[in-house]
């Protein structure tokens, strides 16, 4: 189908694109690790503190990664004037923005969730709650990525939107922060977890569905000015 | 040639006002199959944003344009036309090959394959280069084959000729000619007085 075919054509050319920008695209993970690392150093030793924070400690660094990683996404389209082909295309604006969500998580989302086990033994967090913590990754980045393409659009044809941008975006965050670093603490305590669960599937399922469009509209007016 | 080619072009009434300056008000024009517009005008004149306005980028303050009796934006104009701005909308950090390949994607194919667009422009041998390796004059060459892979009918071109070389702006006259003669049509804007013998070129001056 032709518009699959564009589809997996904008993810394959974004894939290829990071791959050619390794260092600009392995920022997000670096700084994942690094300050995940510092917090046992600030915090010293008090192993009890340090696995009871410890989801938290992980949620918000890949939370501010992710947020680090969120201009990179339409910015070099944006200037050298790739946004403007993507636009005229006969094809939904909607589906090849996904296309582009898409190929920013699998750089920036999937890379977090590979590192995260190493680092949540790390810090100590039970082992009981670690498959929680990947499946909260799992299903958080991808909102994260998503929420954050509305904002990106919004503010990529202003020359400093690096502020605006995460007053925009990080409210939009603070439900996913909450509900999956609760999970993985109730997970550690061996509490039931499926309705922390149930409401990241139900928050990433609405933003796959709703986030494309506003994300388009966004791009359209960006390209106006 | 080209399967649609019974559509015109149509701006009614067409007015842009730019920070509290009237570019223009009141344009009206009409492009047939096999014929060129060509607007002409001082820098800041509203070339530009009048290529914006037919690129369906930005809206008229009043008027409409319409391919095909229906106003734009719809899915029929998009998949008939084709737009090479001031940004060349090529990644520099891929290949010839990839960039021709994801305009591809993105459109519907057209008459040329890939390796007989490049010969036309004279880019063949530079398939697997990376276009920062590329000189300005053949980044505009790439841009311009991107228009001949495609299916379009209708071809936007703001300032086509900057950066070629004598024999590029030949190329690119002969080119234009040729996509005439197909019943294509073309809207431009140039500073450069354009040779095209035996197409009907209409101007519109912009002050």
């Amino acid at each position: 189908m032709a518009l699959f075919d564009a589809f997996t054509a904008i993810v394959r050319r974004d894939l290829v694109l990071a791959l050619r920008r390794r260092s600009e695209c392995a920022n997000p993970v670096l700084f994942f690790i690094l300050v995940i690392t510092l917090f046992p150093l600030g915090i010293g030793a008090q192993p009890k503190l340090l696995q009871a924070i410890a989801p938290g400690i992980i949620w918000v660094s890949a939370l501010l990664a992710t947020m680090l990683s969120l201009d990179s996404l339409f910015r070099s389209d944006f200037d050298d004037g790739s946004l403007e082909q993507i636009l005229l295309s006969p094809y939904p604006t909607s589906i090849l923005v996904l296309g582009k969500i898409t190929a920013h998580w699998l750089t920036t989302g999937l890379p977090l969730l590979i590192v995260a086990p190493l680092l949540a033994v790390f810090l100590g967090l039970p082992n009981q709650s670690l498959s929680i913590l990947l499946l909260t990754l799992a299903l958080g980045t991808p909102i994260l990525s998503l929420i954050g393409a509305v904002g990106v659009a919004l503010t990529v044809g202003l020359r400093r939107g690096g502020m605006i941008l995460s007053l925009l975006v990080l409210p939009l965050y603070v439900p996913v922060l909450i509900f999956a670093s609760n999970a993985v603490e109730m997970a550690g305590s061996g509490l039931p977890v499926a309705a922390q669960i149930n409401i990241l599937v139900s928050m990433l399922l609405m933003a796959l569905v709703l986030a494309p469009w506003p994300t388009a509209a966004a791009l359209k007016m960006s390209i106006n000015s | 040639m080209h399967p649609k080619s019974c559509h015109k072009l149509e701006g009614q009434n067409l007015s842009c006002t730019r920070d509290d300056r009237e570019l223009f008000a009141g344009l009206g024009f009409a492009v047939h199959p096999g014929q060129v517009l060509l607007l002409e005008g001082n820098n800041g004149s509203g070339k530009t944003s009048l290529l914006r306005i037919i690129c369906g980028f930005r809206e008229p303050d009043t008027g409409t344009v319409s391919w095909g009796e229906e106003a734009i934006p719809h899915y029929q104009y998009y998949s008939d036309m084709a737009y090479v701005g001031h940004l060349d909308g090529i990644k520099k950090e891929l290949t010839v090959l990839e960039n021709l390949k994801l305009s591809q994607a993105l459109s519907q194919s057209g008459r040329l394959t890939i390796q007989q667009a490049l010969d036309k422009v004279r880019l063949s041998g530079y398939e697997d280069t990376l276009i920062q390796a590329l000189s300005a004059g053949q980044k505009r060459r790439l841009s311009l084959a991107r228009l001949l892979i495609t299916h379009n009918v209708l071809w936007i071109l703001d300032e086509p000729f900057t950066s070629l070389d004598k024999q590029g702006i030949t190329l690119m006259e002969s080119l234009m000619a040729e996509h005439c003669a197909n019943g294509g049509m073309i809207v431009m804007t140039s500073h450069h007085d354009i040779d095209l013998n035996g197409v009907d070129v209409q101007r519109i001056r912009l002050s």
